[in-house]
Parts: structure tokens; sequence; C-alpha cells
């Protein structure tokens, strides 16, 4: 992992102090360590039948490409753009107004113009214009178009994994255009030659082979939830049965397979165990869809559709009715604006009908999937769980609108309702910083590996300044979101430019405050840290 | 990609410095990996953990979650920090000989 310099370091070094001294189309990419991913390792790309496996990378002069690789680029760009109407639109009515500049996280964070929505998009847009238009094709770079050359394919490469697919930009885009989307048909345009990243590719082959990013097979999965079920018992007195693939059972449960393995997305987790449990759910999990996040949704439409496959799959041979998804982010892009299409129709599901308290999600009526913040902020509405927010006093909260479920599916109200239930210091962050204009963590859409961290730190510069100011104004020191690259991004960056914030899914709160029927007298949260005033408590 | 000779043997190592393949570790690789993430020398305390790591691997696949190597062999998070000051899962998980978790982590 390359040496990352220190903050104060890192903010002097960027390009907003210098014009710079090509244009830009002259000038060619530099992969210095740290801001760049490795490339995908051969085994992973022939586990899911991707192009071009080999060993090679970036740094290398030869990139290894296939001989025919300028064909095959442009003929991946004539077939989606009779495919995709909206690749079309994107590419033609940009009027680079400039209203999206300086509202990428990348941008604010590194000051590289390349790394503004607009400049990014206009990579693949030369090579459009050149190639596809009248104009291009007449006037070349007088009209903004370019050859597709090696050089070119090089800073695709580069900035296309220099941009997490946020869709801040677009928010501000006057003419709608997602660059989320462009950068998603760049990466597919990068697959069809074998250029992309071993963080996406290495988990979308395990996902493929074994249903989850991490590889875990299902005695794996069974070992880490007994260890989960164990800590529940200790801390709660309370053992808990969750079932794997159980037939007949009314709900399917689908987590993101972080929350399985790494803290603190298992604290988490555990939250909603003890919530299933407590409520009483009929619920099973699967070892077969045990992954809630699409890692194919970074590589290709295709890709994203094989993988999401095993969640419709599962719960038809399951029979269940309906579906609840954990705290993931992406997987929401995907399950809210691509699944019943894509892998549907889901109408051998119901419309999902929360048993406690009758309220039917109307909303999830297509897809026969909520959210499970939508569970819980319901089962808090109709008052069908006690609380004790107490629990959690030893927290000052704030919370990270993850991108994808802010931006994709609206979730704005649910996981803000339940964290003003459950603790009694809840602080917002600016309100240009939150909500649909909630600002990346610098690390999703596959991009959160470590040789990136430099690229990481620039990148979620914008949040952790949100971030900064409520831990001085109000001394917030518990960042919490719903999504597990959140919870595998955020505790360096916020070590790095904040230190003393610590980060938690919405459920490990509900966890804690949760007043569980025949629980031991609770001493410790779900950490194992004394909860508050327990010390004093024991010196009466 | 890269390779190292290790008693007169090429190990290929990848990126990140793990090895790529398992089946290839050895006690002397170890003791490579350890000066490499700053481990002085490989205690017993050491090797209770790399042999544990290393069953576990060998049963389920993948590395244990890093609560459970604590509470499995008996240490806290400090002690298990102090011992690979590099981090269970850099640290521990290469000398152990095991590849790096990739995904939401």
């Amino acid at each position: 992992m390359a040496k990352i310099a220190k903050p104060a370091e890192l903010l002097k070094n960027t390009g907003f102090d210098s014009v710079p001294q090509t244009h830009w189309m002259d000038t060619p990419v530099d992969f210095r360590p740290g801001t760049w991913l490795f490339p995908g390792k051969a085994e992973s790309l022939i586990a899911v039948d991707l192009p071009n496996p080999r060993k090679w990378s970036p740094e290398d002069a030869d990139w290894k490409l296939p001989p025919n690789w300028k064909e095959i680029i442009l003929d991946g760009m004539r077939e989606r753009l009779q495919r995709y109407r909206s690749f079309r639109v994107f590419m033609d009515s940009c009027v680079r107004c400039g209203a999206c500049a300086d509202k990428c996280h990348f941008y604010l964070g590194s000051g590289d113009p390349r790394n503004m929505p607009v400049l990014r998009a206009e990579l693949l847009r030369s090579v459009y214009l050149y190639y596809f238009t009248p104009t291009g094709k007449t006037l070349g770079r007088f009209a903004g178009a370019r050859e597709l050359t090696e050089d070119v394919i090089k800073e695709w490469f580069y900035y296309f994994h220099q941009c997490t697919e946020c869709r801040r930009c677009s928010v501000f885009c006057p003419y709608g255009i997602d660059t989320a989307e462009i950068t998603m048909i760049g990466r597919e345009l990068l697959n069809l030659i074998g250029c992309n990243i071993d963080w996406i590719v290495t988990p979308v082959a395990n996902c493929y082979m074994k249903g989850n990013h991490l590889g875990i097979q299902p005695h794996g999965l069974v070992d880490s939830m007994d260890f989960l079920v164990e800590n529940i018992q200790d801390i709660t007195g309370i053992k808990i049965e969750p079932t794997f693939n159980r037939k007949g059972a009314e709900i399917l449960y689908v987590p993101p397979s972080g929350d399985i393995f790494a803290d603190p997305g298992t604290f988490a987790l555990m939250g909603q165990l003890m919530l299933f449990h407590e409520t009483g759910i009929d619920y099973t999990l699967s070892t077969y869809a045990s992954e809630g996040g699409n890692f194919g949704s970074f590589t290709s439409m295709e890709m994203a559709k094989r993988l999401n496959a095993k969640i419709y799959a599962e719960a038809k041979r399951l029979g269940v009715k309906w579906i609840i998804g954990g705290e993931c982010g992406h997987m929401w892009r995907v399950i809210h604006q691509f699944m019943d299409t894509m892998n549907g129709p889901g109408d051998f599901l119901e419309t999902p009908v929360n048993p406690l308290t009758g309220t039917r999600f109307e909303h999830a009526k297509a897809t026969g999937m909520i959210h499970v913040t939508e569970f819980t902020a319901d089962l808090i509405h109709e008052g069908k769980i006690k609380l004790d927010p107490s629990r959690n006093d030893n927290v000052k909260v704030t919370f990270h609108d993850s991108c994808n479920p802010s931006r994709a599916m609206g979730l704005l109200e649910e996981p803000r309702y339940i964290l003003n239930k459950v603790c009694n210091h809840f602080y917002e962050m600016p309100e240009e910083t939150i909500r649909e204009n909630t600002f990346c963590c610098g690390g999703g859409s596959g991009l959160g590996a470590d040789e990136n961290m430099e690229m990481r730190m620039r990148g979620g510069l914008p949040r952790a300044n949100a971030v900064r100011y409520v831990h001085e104004k109000f001394g917030v020191n518990m960042l919490s979101c719903v999504c597990a690259i959140d919870r595998a991004t955020l505790p360096p960056l916020m070590h790095y430019w904040v230190p003393k914030v610590a980060v938690c899914g919405v459920h490990e709160l509900v966890g804690n405050a949760l007043i569980m029927k025949g629980e031991m007298k609770r001493k410790q949260n779900l950490r194992f840290e004394d909860l508050p005033g327990v010390e004093e408590d024991g010196n009466e | 990609m890269s390779f190292v000779e290790i008693k007169g043997q090429q190990i290929e190592l990848d990126e990140d410095g793990f090895i790529v393949e398992p089946d290839l570790w050895s006690t002397d690789i170890a003791e490579y990996f350890a000066k490499e993430e700053e481990v002085e020398e490989l205690t017993e305390q050491h090797w209770k953990i790399i042999n544990y790591l290393k069953d576990y691997f060998k049963q389920f696949g993948i590395a244990p979650m890093v609560r459970k190597v604590c509470k499995d062999n008996n240490v806290s998070m400090q002690e298990l920090y102090a011992l690979f000051p590099t981090g269970p899962a850099k640290g521990a998980c290469k000398i152990a000989g095991l590849p790096k978790p990739t995904g939401c982590v």
C-alpha cells in the first residue's frame, strides 16, 4: 500500500492553485501510487467469462489489449447507443454549463479538472463525437472530438475508477444527465477489453460462485452467525435462533455479506437479528442469496442481472411471500430501479405487509421487497416495540445518507425517524451535505481498496468536513449510515480527517435501545462496552 | 505481481504482498512475512494465532471475523494488534498465507 501524506500536506497538494499547462486532451495520465486500483486477477475474470484475462498492470506501457480492441470498443459503443436511449441523450444534450463541476467529491478533494463530472463525461463524449456524429467527424478537435487511442483507454480506466457513481452531480444538472450512467457505460466498455479492477472483479467472481462478495460458503455463514448469536446471548441473556434456507417462511431476509464478516457491520446485523426475534416475524436467511450488494452493477448490466437473479430465485424456491433487504447501499439502486424488469416480474411475491402493524408497503408492490429501516420505522411508529434511548447516551449521533438509498430510492425519512427514537442526541450535518445532496464516502462503487487510499481520502474530504463541523459544534462522536461499503470506508476516513468519530449502522443503535422480553439487565452495548451509567450503579 | 526468493524457492506475491499460491506456504515464508509486517520475532503466541487462522481457513475457505479470532484465542483486540502491528487482516492473515479479503470490508 502506498504511504499516504499527512492531511495538511494532502490539502496543500491539489490542482486548485495552478492553471493546467496543457489542454486536457494532451495531458497524459499520471498513475500515481495511491490513486488507482489493482487490475482484476485473471482467475476471477475467467470465473465469470470476462474477456482478456491476463497478468498486467496499469503502470506498464503495454496493457496487453486484444489486437482488435478499437473495433471492440467502437462496436460496444454503437450497440449501447442503440440499446440505451439515455446514453445517446446524455452524450448529445450536455451544454457544458458546468453546474456539476464543483458538486463532485473527487473534484473537491483533488482539484483535478478531469474529475469535474462534465469533463469526466467528455472523456467518453469526445470519442462519441468523433465516430458517431457528422460534426465531430468533420471538425474533429474543433468540435471537441478526438480519436480513440490506447492513451484514451488509460485515461478512461483512471478516471472512470475515480467516480463512485454516487449521482450527486446529477441532482444539479439542469438536463438531468446521470453521470453515474456514463461511468457505468465507460466501465462496461473497458470490461469488453479486460480493463477492470480486482476490488470489483474478485467480489463478482466470489458472488457468482458462492453467493456473496467475500466468498463465504454455507458452513462459514452458519459459523459466523453462531458467533453473533453467542454475542447476543452474552449481552441480553436471550438465545435467538435465526434459520437458513427454511422453506415456507413468510419473509426472506437478505443483508450485505460485509455485515456477517466485518465490524462495525456485525453490530448492525446483531441489532436486526434482535429486532426480528423480538417481533417474532417468520423469516429466514439464505446461504445462496447471501449478498444484497451487487458489484456486478459496477461491471455491466448483464453482470448485475446475473448476480441479482439469486434473490428472486431463492424467494421462489423457498416460497416466501416477500423480502426484507438489509443496510446495504448500492443494492438499492439495483433493487429499486432495475430488479423488477431485470430479474422480474416479481409478481410471484405479495405486496409486503408488516405482520405486526398491518401496514401495506404499496410502493414495494412491484418488487415485493422493502428496506429494513422501512420495517423498523413502521414498528416504532405503530408502538410495537419498546425502546430505551438512554442506552445510547454515550454517543452523539449524526447520519450519513448513503448515496444510493437516498438518491436512488428516496429513503430519507425512515433512518432519521428511527435515530430520533433510539437515541437522545441526534444532530444533522449541514443541509447541503445530507439527504439527496449527500456526499459520498469516497470509496463506493468498488473503489474501497487500500491501494486507492489517497483518492479515497480526497474523495471523502467533503463528507469528512461536514462531520468535522458537527463534531466541533455538537460533540458528535458517532457517524451512522445504512451501507456496508460506508461501514468499511468511513472508519479510515474518520481516522484520517476527524479522529474520535466512530461509525455504526442504524440498527446497532436500535439493538442497543431495544427492550427485549425476558432480557437480563443490560450492562454492555453491542460492542461490549459498558452502557452509560453502569459504572455509577456499581459504585452505589 | 512480484517474486521473492525464500530459502532457494521462488514465491509469487500479489500486489499487496500476499502469497499467490497458499499451498506453497511454509514456516520460512511466515518468518519472511513477519519481518515485512513489523513483527520482530514469531513467538509461541504468534504461532497460536497463525495456526488458528490456517485451520479456520482450511475449514471455511475464508478468514474468521476479527472478534472471533480474539474470543477463540482469549486475546483482546489490543493484544492482537500488539502481536501484529499492521493489523489482523493485513498482518496476521498475510503471515499465515491467507488471501486478502475483498468486497465491502
